[in-house]
């Protein structure tokens, strides 16, 4: 589904990313982890199409294409969703305005009958469970005055309903209370099957133990430094992320950075 | 600050030909405000760019078009179905006062729909009725001095078949009362006067709404004086959508009292200049307003608005935002001053007028100002104007808007800020129209 070849990127001209390989497969949980500054919401970043970032070189191809051709509105509609770290608010537009508008953009583009205000409605209200929010979430504005664990329970029921191919939830899981986590990640795994993929990036251990990753990816220094199974985060949760900068593969060139 | 009358113009005339017919008729205390005021207006003339507060708004094309005043004797009689044409809204089928040119239509209007103790009739009628003369002395053209503004002035010397609508105390309006001015006439001036009295402890809600009837090129020269009295509650829309073709100048004078509470909403979308004075004077305690307003305009569209609130005693609160959309190559002119005088302690004033530019050709000059005299107090004020948000633009585009659709919505979002308080359903949803229709989107409400 996506294969990251050899990427590099970066802002105002700083490279952030030094030559990102990753391939993700239909069906796949991947996590992305790594301490700050390691380049984790860069390649989310990218990924989603954010003009501030540059690509200079390598490819990305998302089902055979060249995702990197692609604007962020057809990114989304082709299947990428992503879930940002801090949500922006919208003010002056409901939650159901915007969520009926982004659904029917995609129907549209899908060659799909667009819905009505009413039968979205319902959608909207079926869709809503699986992150426990209640209609009067509908009619506010998007994410305005919600709080932070009621941003990324937005973010999620957003994918709930673009019902989108590749997820990247970048640091969904930062700023949450445990009741929070616990739906934000059950929604989620309701939403993952066997025909879509999700691409976890988080600081911490804690999300996996919700979400339980195929694949743990561990980047330093704009590379990935490490890569295993879900153990790996475990590893990482006792050691922290200081062994890494000393590893071999590393050349030790994140030795100090960021 | 005088632009010079060379020659007598068309007002001077109309207002001298009226002195011999019914216009003149009436109580002798009316006669005198419009002789006052007219002498008023030909010492004043229209307003000059020279003058500070008329620096960005030149109305030399209202004085170059030589409007016709129109007063009741010609009036062109309309009917029910044109009227409901122009403008439906359901919620006041039964409390409406209908103005065309600028007088009120009592044929017109129905009024079954609100409680008996309220007066809605004609201004004159209510000068001559000694119910009411002493109300209506008391207050009219004293919260809507005509001394400093020719435009006030123009507009008392023309007071013909305005409304005097009065709440007594204690009495709870239920149904909004819609004020509905059509513009039916062409190349007309036309002078709407209102005087609205809310009682002590009243509580009701206006909506004043100009239109264009078949009418493109007019003048509205308004004059809507507001007194509340101790603890009455009231709120007040304004829509002004006049034809582009129109000139409507407007003031909008407030008086609260002690612990009233006045929330005003000002929508202008229409006429091609357009500029509307609103004066809040806080002079009881304990009064508390909120003065907000959005001026959507395009095309060669010119809005501005003054606004001046006057914390004049102590414990009162001011809030006021302000919205501007701009497009095409039209002009916005907001100048807002809060002032706290010496007594005026324990006051929170809070100001602000943002601006969203769509076309690099839109300008506006914004200048809120802020006067403190008083040391214990709390204000603050801002103004901004910009363009799209980008991290805005950009959450849109990853849920797959398309970003010609996202500024769209993010647009309509920001208007929708204002909108969304008016609480009346028709007017709001119409309002929401207006804008997709203005923005062209494909978005629907």
């Amino acid at each position: 589904m996506l294969e990251i070849k050899n990427l590099h990127a970066g802002i105002d001209g700083n490279e952030i990313l030094k030559g990102i390989n990753l391939t993700v497969n239909k069906g796949e949980i991947h996590a992305i982890m790594g301490p700050n500054g390691s380049g984790k919401s860069t390649l989310a970043k990218v990924l989603s199409g954010h003009p501030a970032y540059q690509v200079t070189k390598g490819e990305v191809l998302y089902e055979g294409k060249n995702l990197l051709e692609l604007a962020p509105d057809e990114r989304a509609r082709e299947g990428i969703f992503m879930a940002f770290q801090y949500p922006i608010e919208v003010p002056g537009v409901s939650n159901a305005q915007f969520l009926r508008l982004a659904y029917n953009e995609k129907r549209k583009h899908l060659g799909e009958e667009e819905l009505d205000p009413l039968e979205f409605k319902d959608l909207l209200k079926e869709r809503a469970k699986v992150v426990e929010m209640d209609a009067s979430f509908m009619t506010r504005s998007v994410n305005e005055g919600f709080s932070g664990g009621e941003k990324k329970r937005n973010e999620i029921l957003q994918m709930a309903v673009l019902e989108p191919k590749l997820a990247v939830l970048d640091e969904t899981d930062s700023g949450l209370d445990i009741d929070a986590l616990r739906i934000v990640a059950g929604g989620v795994n309701q939403l993952h099957n066997a025909n879509n993929a999700v691409i976890l990036v988080t600081h911490y251990q804690r999300l996996l133990d919700y979400i339980v990753p195929q694949f743990v990816h561990v980047l330093a220094n704009g590379r990935i430094a490490k890569e295993g199974g879900k153990e790996l985060a475990l590893e990482l949760e006792q050691k922290g992320y200081d062994w890494l900068k000393a590893a071999p593969e590393n050349n030790g060139a994140g030795a100090g950075a960021n | 600050m005088v632009t010079e009358l060379q020659k007598e113009n068309s007002y001077q005339q109309a207002f001298r030909g009226l002195q011999e017919s019914e216009f003149a008729e009436g109580s002798s205390r009316l006669s005198q405000l419009r002789q006052g005021a007219m002498a008023r207006f030909v010492e004043l003339g229209f307003p000059s760019v020279k003058e500070e507060e008329w620096k960005y708004t030149n109305v030399a094309a209202i004085a170059r078009a030589d409007f016709q005043p129109l007063v009741s004797s010609e009036l062109v009689p309309s009917s029910q179905p044109e009227l409901e044409q122009c403008v439906a809204v359901p919620e006041t089928s039964a409390s409406q006062l209908v103005f065309v040119d600028g007088a009120l239509r009592s044929d017109l209007s129905a009024l079954a729909g609100l409680p008996h103790q309220v007066v809605a009739i004609d201004l004159g009628q209510a000068m001559a009725d000694e119910r009411y003369s002493d109300i209506v002395r008391t207050h009219l053209a004293r919260q809507a001095d005509y001394v400093v503004n020719g435009f006030t002035a123009l507009n008392t010397a023309f007071i013909d078949h305005g409304a005097f609508l009065y709440i007594p105390k204690g009495v709870i309006v239920e149904a909004p009362i819609h004020l509905l001015f059509i513009a039916k006439s062409e190349r007309i001036a036309n002078f709407p006067r209102v005087l609205v009295i809310a009682g002590e402890n009243s509580t009701a809600t206006i909506i004043e709404n100009y239109v264009s009837g078949p009418a493109s090129e007019y003048l509205t020269n308004g004059v809507v004086e507001v007194v509340l009295e101790e603890g009455a509650r009231l709120e007040h829309y304004k829509v002004q959508r006049e034809s582009v073709e129109a000139f409507h100048i407007a003031t909008t004078a407030v008086g609260l009292g002690r612990n009233s509470s006045y929330d005003t909403t000002t929508i202008t979308f229409g006429a091609k200049l357009s500029r509307h004075d609103i004066v809040v004077t806080m002079d009881h305690e304990g009064a508390e307003c909120w003065v907000d307003g959005l001026y959507l305009v395009t095309g060669d569209q010119h809005a501005d608005t003054h606004s001046v609130i006057d914390h004049r005693q102590p414990n009162c609160t001011s809030h006021q935002l302000y919205k501007g959309i701009l497009d095409g190559k039209s002009r916005a002119v907001f100048n807002g001053k809060v002032f706290v005088r010496h007594n005026a302690q324990k006051t929170d004033a809070m100001q602000t007028n943002k601006n969203l530019l769509l076309s690099n050709d839109a300008r506006v000059d914004t200048k809120p100002q802020l006067e403190i005299l008083a040391d214990d107090v709390k204000c603050a004020h801002g103004a901004a104007v910009g363009q799209i948000d980008e991290d805005e633009l950009f959450y849109l585009e990853t849920r797959g808007i398309h970003p010609d659709l996202g500024r769209n919505l993010l647009t309509y979002g920001f208007a929708e800020e204002v909108i969304a308080k008016i609480k009346l359903d028709s007017i709001r949803n119409e309002l929401d129209k207006a804008v997709l229709h203005r923005l062209n989107a494909r978005l629907e409400a």
